[in-house]
């Protein structure tokens, strides 16, 4: 199980560090929304719940757009031919598409965060900061997991590109509400007050019942 | 597909004792249960909304289960029995959301109330399940289709309920509720919340059973119609070669 994770994983960041064709235009994505908010609102920053808003908007729409492209290689190019004829286990190309999905989702806000401190953001960053990596990690973890199941199963519909977010979506709100809640204080002015604990159990208890679900179904997506 | 689809004596009789529930559950609601002190007559629409939002909760998680199911054994007729469930619970679930709109708009004088989490998330999880038909839609293979709906039936089975508590945490306050448990009302009014959730349990039966029914009787048709075509095909064929013998 290991072995067969380790190379697929390898697989997909080879691909993408060969072609560069999804993270960029995730990071991109990110910062074009951080620009048209900026229009939008008409605001030349913004601090509190306007702030972790903004942010996690534009985090779940750089997601959807690098899930939309997750498991096309595969679908169209007989990657998952290939993998079902392999005698490993299923559930090995879930962990593998979620951590690579994790992946790319880190890499983002490792540029995007700056970018959004820079642009839009009023008060520092820094005294939040180390709260706020753990806030968006667990935020992450549960994303990572939702694109990954709704992009396994609208891969292969017509029209994969629209049912990918409009499935996904409602399923992300409780992420939104628990991560822009426990992001909000980071990114007030005054001193900063640590996440509310409810906010925090609530990501994670979403967490670990969405690996429960994707765990269980994601077998019956890949059967032919 | 199992035994006579057409609809029998049966069923005709379900659909009798439906609309006598519910015209015994309007009754009670307009003769019998009291005016509530606080918000009079318009606190009768509680006795629509409610059941109308548990049945269709309590629907999709079942469909979930229809789902589950399916996937176990891989019959079609669960899979069509969660659809026709899902499809349900959604019309369901929308009347819910205009009742409760309505019930916002009387007594808190707005249509749309974000702090009243009950609606939120009745929205939410619309927006959800209005997604299931054209996704079936868009997947020609049968099997995959049916493993495809039932996935996403599981998932929104789990989701719905973890919405509600997500949402109903998001609110800074919550609004009195005029139902914390039936257990809180006085008796008159929790009989008469008991009879209307009955009928309305009732009614969800009775169109699923006829749904049911109809969608059955649709296939037949639909393969009478290939046979009937199959054998006017075969007819002409050999017309055709007798002619040029």
């Amino acid at each position: 199980m290991r072995r067969s994770v380790a190379a697929l994983l390898r697989k997909d960041l080879r691909v993408e560090l060969r072609t560069l064709a999804v993270l960029p235009g995730m990071v991109l994505f990110s910062i074009s929304i951080f620009v048209l908010m900026h229009f939008a609102l008409n605001r030349s920053s913004v601090e509190g719940d306007l702030a972790a808003g903004i942010l996690w908007v534009a985090l779940l729409f750089a997601a959807l757009l690098g899930a939309n492209r997750l498991f096309v290689a595969d679908a169209d190019q007989g990657g998952f031919d290939g993998f079902l004829l392999a005698p490993v286990p299923r559930s090995a190309l879930l962990v593998a598409k979620v951590t690579t999905m994790l992946a790319f989702l880190a890499a983002v806000e490792v540029v995007a965060v700056p970018a959004f401190a820079l642009l839009l953001l009023a008060p520092p960053l820094w005294p939040g900061l180390g709260w706020l990596v753990l806030v968006l990690a667990l935020g992450d973890v549960g994303v990572a997991l939702i694109v990954t199941l709704v992009a396994a199963l609208a891969v292969r519909t017509r029209a994969r590109d629209l049912f990918g977010p409009l499935i996904a979506l409602p399923l992300l709100l409780p992420i939104v509400i628990g991560g822009a809640r426990a992001s909000s204080p980071l990114l007030s002015f005054g001193h900063v007050s640590t996440p509310a604990a409810r906010w925090l159990a609530m990501l994670t208890l979403y967490d670990l019942i969405l690996g429960l679900i994707a765990f269980a179904l994601f077998d019956f997506l890949l059967e032919e | 597909m199992g035994s006579t689809p057409t609809v029998g004596k049966s069923a005709r009789l379900q659909g009798v004792a439906t609309i006598a529930l519910m015209a015994l559950s309007l009754a009670l609601v307009f003769f019998y249960a009291p005016l509530e002190a606080e918000q009079g007559f318009l606190q009768k629409i509680f006795y629509v909304h409610v059941p109308l939002a548990i049945i269709s909760l309590v629907a999709f998680v079942l469909a979930g289960l229809l789902a589950v199911q399916y996937l176990r054994t891989r019959d079609a007729v669960w899979d069509m029995r969660a659809w026709v469930m899902i499809d349900l619970a959604l019309a369901f679930a929308v009347a819910a959301l205009v009742c409760g709109s309505i019930w916002a708009k009387g007594s808190w004088g707005h249509w749309w109330v974000w702090n009243e989490p009950t609606l939120v998330s009745f929205l939410i999880v619309i927006l959800f399940y209005a997604v299931y038909r054209p996704l079936r839609a868009a997947v020609e293979d049968r099997e995959r289709q049916a493993a495809y709906a039932s996935v996403y039936a599981i998932v929104g089975a789990v989701f719905v309920p973890l919405n509600f508590l997500a949402v109903r945490f998001s609110s800074a306050y919550l609004h009195p509720r005029v139902l914390g448990a039936s257990s809180q009302l006085p008796g008159p009014m929790a009989l008469t919340f008991l009879v209307c959730l009955a009928a309305d349990a009732l009614l969800f039966a009775t169109m699923f059973r006829y749904e049911m029914s109809l969608r059955r009787l649709r296939a037949m048709v639909r393969a009478l119609r290939r046979r009937r075509e199959a054998a006017r095909a075969a007819a002409a064929l050999t017309e055709q070669r007798r002619s040029a013998a």
